[in-house]
């Protein structure tokens, strides 16, 4: 049994038409393209982050959107890569290319072996082993000194020249992000991906039609892990610098809030949660330190008031004005 | 020295015995109350550290572990009857929502007690050490495997000879049934999480002795606690004791055999534990 956060996700028949869609991207498109160019450049490193972590929420609203497996662990396998392409510039003094590509390779292979302990699991066992899970990373990193540095992490060897300037950096993170969203909206929407909502709806019916459900959740976990992965490689050349803070649970915490706000199964959504959950967190920030009593009160009225999330709202609102407009037309 | 020797494994069994108490609270919770509380650590962590000031204050740690466990259980209370009732019946949100307490919670032990590490003071009478088997070990750590113990054994008689552990699990096979016999399982459930709750701050004052108390140790006895039920099985106190002694056991050797992994080694046994059952030792389908 797959427990999904919010029982209202909108049915397929409230899906607006392939030309609104069109409009809608090319209007989003040219803003992020015109974004950099109007805002100073500390507000473009956030939107950078916002980019990025967007990539970290849609990894997370993949299971827990698609397949009903809300996870707590990929705090741990974003920074995961993160530490990989790290260490891996800075002590090894590897090139940073081959850096992103073993982040990304570590954190997929870390996300295939959480996918063998937990697919077997659901609802909240689910959660409680991912979490548990990516605590025990967290764990190794801070006390494996002799690799990761401690609590005192490890600094990056900065930027390729040719992105270190902050507007140039948002292009190159925007030119990652904006395949790897394509590549995840074809995937939730493929074939497997209805299978995998399929088994977020009743995991016995799909068994009993002949399908692969262990198999399927293996692959949606590690192609999961993987996004994830390609988040943590983008932070570790944004923030040059990794620690245990980076993998720990607040960090999965995060990711899931942003999921979850800009709703949990919309998967562009998690770009509206990133928007808000980071931007409220600078706009904290600027006043007082007091960020996770902010995190978890947010955590805590999102859940009572709307665990459907921002999208998820809009998506209810529309769908109820349009089963409004259909009855008044039928009668 | 082979490595392991009378000292570690005395050293794995009081540490377990700290986790059993942590963790009987956080199971029994999840067994009755379906509720995953995440708030656990937090909780454990501001116990402790409410016992620590109140043993300062009064020079007596029974009265610290007294209050650090009213404290605690009201602050269940308040979690139970303010914030949980919103979400009721709906299992991931309530999991969501003692975590985003947690996370209220330990900002607000730092900004009360700081970022400092805290020892609550052991009284007098369990300061020193005692002679076991040949070699010298602290009177205190064998106090706290003889609690362990005790509450293991106080747990074990209330669920299984008073009314109240019958109506306990009543209410874990059939709420309904006994709402149906005029019992207000409601209040029942409540008490529940508030021992649940008071047992986390008497770990918290118990491992504020031996572990001390620092920002991050509630994440760490969480992931430990959630290790000991996973393993045990949701619900399950005998599972929670038989967890703990496995996992303080392997903590402890881990610790000397490899010790920048030592949080690794309660890892393998979870994952190979968890690949044949899935529910734990003693954890039952719900």
């Amino acid at each position: 049994m797959a427990t999904p956060i919010s029982e209202t996700v909108a049915g397929d028949g409230t899906r607006p038409r392939a030309s609104r869609i069109a409009i809608w991207l090319a209007i989003a498109a040219a803003a992020l393209l015109v974004l950099p160019l109007v805002l100073p450049s500390y507000q473009v490193s956030i939107a950078t982050q916002i980019l990025i972590f967007g990539v970290l929420a849609m990894s997370i609203d993949l299971l827990a959107g698609y397949a009903g497996r809300t996870t707590l662990g990929h705090g741990a396998i974003f920074g995961a890569s993160t530490y990989v392409a790290i260490y891996w510039t800075a002590v090894l003094g590897g090139s940073i290319w081959t850096g992103i590509v073993f982040g990304i390779l570590a954190a997929t292979l870390l996300a295939a072996i959480f996918a063998v302990l937990a697919i077997r699991t659901s609802g909240v066992y689910f959660l409680l082993l991912t979490l548990a899970l990516g605590m025990i990373v967290w764990g190794l990193c801070l006390r494996w000194t002799s690799v990761t540095g401690g609590e005192n992490g490890l600094r990056g060897i900065g930027r390729p020249d040719f992105i270190a300037d902050h507007v140039n950096f948002y292009y190159a993170v925007l030119l990652v992000v904006a395949p790897v969203t394509w590549a995840m909206w074809r995937f939730v929407h493929s074939p497997f991906g209805l299978t995998l909502r399929g088994i977020r709806d009743s995991e016995s019916r799909m068994r009993s039609l002949g399908y692969n459900v262990p198999l399927h959740l293996f692959i949606a976990f590690v192609a999961s892990g993987f996004f994830a992965g390609v988040a943590g490689a983008l932070y570790a050349l944004f923030n040059n610098f990794v620690s245990p803070s980076t993998v720990q649970l607040s960090q999965s915490v995060a990711a899931l809030l942003m999921a979850i706000t800009g709703g949990v199964g919309t998967l562009l959504g998690s770009f509206v949660g990133a928007t808000l959950i980071i931007s409220l967190e600078n706009a904290v920030s600027a006043f007082t330190a007091r960020w996770p009593t902010v995190l978890g009160t947010t955590f805590i009225l999102i859940m009572i008031f709307a665990p459907e999330g921002v999208v998820g709202r809009i998506r209810i609102l529309l769908s109820r004005r349009r089963k409004r407009l259909s009855s008044r037309t039928l009668n | 020295m082979t490595g392991i020797n009378l000292f570690q494994i005395l050293n794995g069994l009081t540490f377990a015995a700290l986790l059993f108490i942590v963790a009987s609270g956080f199971t029994l919770v999840f067994g009755l109350l379906r509720i995953v509380n995440l708030a656990h650590g937090a909780l454990y962590l501001i116990g402790g550290l409410a016992g620590y000031s109140v043993t300062q204050a009064s020079g007596s740690v029974v009265l610290g572990a007294v209050a650090a466990m009213a404290l605690v259980a009201l602050l269940g209370a308040a979690l139970e009857r303010g914030l949980m009732r919103f979400v009721r019946a709906a299992e991931l949100r309530q999991v969501l929502l003692t975590l985003g307490v947690a996370f209220v919670l330990d900002d607000l032990a730092l900004v009360v007690w700081g970022g400092d590490t805290f020892t609550v003071p052991v009284p007098p009478v369990l300061q020193g050490a005692m002679k076991i088997g040949g070699m010298f070990y602290p009177k205190f750590r064998i106090f706290v495997l003889a609690l362990g113990i005790v509450v293991f054994v106080a747990l074990w008689l209330l669920l299984n000879h008073t009314r109240l552990g019958a109506l306990i699990r009543a209410g874990v096979d059939d709420p309904e049934m006994v709402e149906a016999s005029g019992i207000n399982i409601r209040r029942v459930f409540l008490g529940t999480f508030m021992l649940g709750c008071a047992l986390a701050g008497l770990g918290g004052v118990i491992g504020g002795a031996f572990l001390t108390l620092y920002p991050t140790a509630d994440a760490e006895i969480l992931v430990f606690s959630l290790a000991v039920v996973i393993i045990g099985g949701r619900g399950s106190l005998v599972g929670a004791a038989v967890g703990a002694l496995l996992v303080g056991l392997l903590n402890s050797i881990g610790r000397v055999m490899f010790p920048e992994l030592a949080y690794f080694v309660i890892f393998g046994p979870m994952a190979l534990l968890l690949a044949f059952r899935p529910l734990g030792l003693f954890g039952k389908a719900a």
